[in-house]
């Protein structure tokens, strides 16, 4: 059933099992005591960062589906994609597994967008089981939207960091955890932001929009859910996500979380936050399902929200487009 | 199509974000950009003055002092040390030759991975290239401008 942008579920998709693997500088902050695997070497062991990237989002899947006791017959499709060009690492951690790969590609909302489609697709009864994952490294998309790592150059302090991570899970017709309640799809928003270095800017008006437009279709507000979740708007963007719904006669100060925000310890160099398809994955993947399945948050609106820029465009002199898909997860 | 002329250009909401933004903190960076640019140029001089006492002169003191530096430059950026030292000073170890040093270094060292060739070699001068060209460009202006005084 579809009411304004919102899918809303009638079997509500299962997700069964979940994981996370993160950087040496993310373990440092609330992904260490909750990521399954923490990397020691960002390198992991692989010759390139690309490689890296793509072996820590292979392993979030893999591990994904060991620890929800399934095997790789089980599963019918992987829905990922990831922030570098073609989508590489996602397609290149498909090659590892005997089955069926569907590549998206959302920025950083790619997390929000796979979970909705694959519980789509679950619900509609096509698939029974479908793994949702992505990532990103630091260091690969460093070197892909800005400058050599070396180079001393600064950064302005709307600047957010990469998050080097990567999160799955597994959403399955049936089972116990964490059910997939209803989605919201959303539109491409732009305000005109040019500036490549204020993501939040950029990408808070479409987390707005999609929220409100949730809360709308729904019949909700911000004091049914235990939280509202969304990607990496970092310190800056979370307070204008929180003016703008304000704005619009939503209060969500009290629940509202951001992944950037939190998931760094330190307030070292990465200036608003995280940032990265990685950031929202791992956060969700570890820390929020954990204590979803512990029952200390009981309905979680997760709103992922991502720049769909490309460094052409932002040479050209482009606006940032911006996407938010949110799906509101219950126990 | 520039974001400017579109519809959806909302001028109320750039201004909004304007007040938001976390201001630059122009004088701190400022001091550091002095302290570790000065501090560069000192220790330059400090070379100069050894090669001078070593008995060299002219343009090969020059010479001798620039490859000194330009090799440092290179150096602490292949440890990983000079993007550290970037991030505090700013255009404190950008402007002096070492930080040209590390504009073409770091590529070189970044893109090492697609092959020495179309990797290292071509991506070398991706951000140096803009320096040369300009560089090169301003020099022939004040070339010219010299020769008609």
């Amino acid at each position: 059933m579809k009411k304004g942008n919102t899918v809303f579920f009638k079997n509500p998709p299962v997700i069964t099992s979940f994981a996370a693997v993160c950087g040496s500088k993310e373990s440092e902050g609330v992904l260490g005591e909750f990521a399954d695997i923490t990397l020691q070497d960002d390198m992991f062991g692989e010759s390139t960062y690309e490689k890296a990237e793509c072996k820590m989002l292979s392993s979030a899947i893999a591990l994904a589906i060991e620890k929800g006791g399934l095997e790789e017959k089980d599963i019918d499709v992987l829905m990922s994609g990831d922030l570098l060009n073609q989508i590489i690492s996602a397609s290149f951690a498909a090659r590892d597994f005997n089955f069926p790969f569907l590549g998206v590609y959302s920025a950083c909302s790619t997390m929000s967008e796979t979970i909705l489609l694959s519980a789509m697709l679950v619900n509609a009864g096509y698939i029974k089981r479908a793994v949702a994952a992505t990532g990103s490294h630091f260091a690969s998309a460093e070197r892909q939207y800005r400058y050599p790592l070396e180079l001393g150059c600064t950064r302005p302090p709307q600047a957010q960091w990469t998050v080097t991570g990567a999160g799955g899970c597994v959403i399955c017709n049936k089972g116990n955890g964490i059910k997939v309640v209803n989605g919201t799809m959303g539109k491409v928003c732009d305000f005109g932001v040019t500036d490549v270095n204020n993501m939040g800017a950029a990408m808070a008006p479409a987390a707005a929009d999609t929220i409100m437009q949730h809360f709308k279709d729904t019949g909700t507000d911000a004091t049914d859910y235990d939280m509202i979740l969304t990607g990496d708007l970092g310190a800056l963007g979370s307070r204008i996500l929180k003016d703008l719904t304000w704005e619009k006669g939503f209060d969500i100060s009290e629940k509202h979380v951001d992944c950037g925000e939190m998931v760094y310890k330190v307030i070292e160099k990465e200036f608003q936050g995280g940032s990265g398809a990685g950031c929202s994955a791992t956060i969700l993947n570890s820390y929020v399902f954990t204590k979803m399945n512990a029952g200390l948050y009981k309905r979680v609106l997760f709103a992922a929200t991502g720049a769909l820029l490309s460094t052409v465009s932002s040479q050209q002199g482009e606006s940032i487009p911006c996407i938010s898909h949110a799906v509101q997860l219950e126990v | 199509m520039t974001g400017k002329s579109r519809d959806n250009y909302n001028e109320n909401y750039l201004n909004y974000v304007k007040t938001q933004d976390p201001p630059t903190q122009h004088l701190k960076n400022c001091a550091a950009a002095f302290g570790v640019g000065g501090l560069i140029c000192c220790i330059g001089q400090f070379i100069r003055y050894s090669f001078e006492f070593a008995g060299f002169s002219g343009d090969e003191l020059a010479g001798l002092t620039s490859i000194v530096l330009i090799f440092l430059g290179c150096f602490l950026t292949g440890l990983g040390v000079y993007d550290r030292i970037g991030r505090y000073a700013g255009a404190g170890s950008i402007v002096p030759i070492t930080g040209f040093a590390n504009s073409v270094t770091s590529p070189a060292v970044e893109f090492k991975t697609e092959g020495w060739i179309y990797g290292m070699a071509a991506k070398m001068f991706t951000v140096a290239g803009a320096i040369i060209v300009f560089g090169v460009f301003s020099g022939v202006l004040v070339g010219l401008v010299y020769l008609f005084i």
